[in-house]
């Protein structure tokens, strides 16, 4: 058994409206040092396979399938044994 | 008699006024489709607005793969007239049945008014009626109708003639203003504004009925 951790975000060339959003209130808390916030998916997804390397390929394959969209989005998959 | 088949997916919440706009102003046959269908017995299909699974991963994105979208990609690549409102039209991007995606508005907020749009093209068979350079008003409502598309995707939307409608007054970010936008045949129509909620003096504004007297036109001529 894997736990894949999936993390979608927008591409840096996208503006992403809800990540400005959080940005201005951030500020407008007294955050002043922050000066850029991207907001993304973050999806969990337990996978019974055999090894690394399947649960890597199954997960590259969901992402590609549905999970993400090309245009606008990218995915970095992370795998920890459990 | 003619058939206009409406999509029903969980969490549509226009296709009761499809159907209703089917019937008064079409005359037609109005049937409302399952997602889980896979035969469709329709002349034209209405993929209504709302919000297909709750809007989960992106709008659009899981009604894209429900049972009955593969007979919708079958009907629209074999000429069939399909048209997305809202919804609708992210499905129709999400698909892959028309170029681009939704994006949320620049502003964030889900926005509900009437809006004034102007006829780019009328060469599909849901805008036979309208006269280019037409003035409009349509209701919006959406959180997620900022029409994006990189430099290619929009020159051939343009060398093409599949922009179909803009606004006069950007709402939500969308680049070139795009409303709504057709495939490069014009058998698939993808738009953000709500023809079905402008058919009666009671919606106030009427130019929704044109949508569909041009596809009772149109399916009658064939």
């Amino acid at each position: 058994m894997f736990k894949v951790i999936i993390n979608v975000d927008p591409k840096k060339s996208i503006l992403d409206p809800q990540g400005k959003t959080v940005l201005r209130a951030l500020n407008n808390l007294g955050f002043s040092s922050a000066e850029e916030v991207r907001i993304g998916k973050h999806i969990v997804v337990m996978l019974d396979v055999e090894s690394e390397n399947q649960a890597i390929e199954s997960a590259r394959s969901m992402c590609t399938a549905l999970l993400f969209n090309p245009l606008t989005e990218e995915f970095t998959i992370d795998v920890e044994p459990c | 008699m003619l058939t206009i088949g409406v999509v029903v997916f969980p969490g549509s919440n226009c296709d009761l006024d499809a159907l209703r706009a089917v019937n008064e102003v079409m005359s037609c046959n109005a049937v409302p489709l399952w997602h889980m269908d896979t035969n469709i017995q329709a002349d034209a299909i209405v993929l209504p607005g709302g919000f297909s699974y709750g809007d989960y991963l992106r709008p659009g994105a899981i009604a894209t793969h429900s049972s009955i979208m593969k007979t919708v990609k079958t009907f629209a690549e074999n000429g069939g007239p399909v048209i997305g409102i809202c919804n609708g039209f992210q499905i129709l991007t999400e698909s892959g049945l028309l170029p681009g995606t939704l994006l949320t508005n620049n502003s964030t907020r889900f926005i509900s008014k009437d809006i004034s749009l102007n006829i780019v093209t009328n060469r599909t068979p849901f805008t036979k009626l309208f006269k280019p350079n037409q003035q409009i008003t349509m209701p919006i409502a959406h959180k997620d109708g900022n029409y994006q598309a990189d430099a290619s995707t929009l020159a051939s939307l343009k060398n093409n003639d599949q922009i179909v409608f803009t606004y006069n007054n950007n709402p939500n970010g969308s680049v070139e203003n795009i409303a709504g936008i057709c495939n490069k045949e014009g058998n698939v129509l993808g738009m953000m504004p709500h023809p079905e909620r402008a058919i009666s003096k009671w919606t106030r504004s009427t130019d929704g009925t044109i949508v569909f007297k041009s596809l009772l036109q149109f399916l009658e001529a064939k």
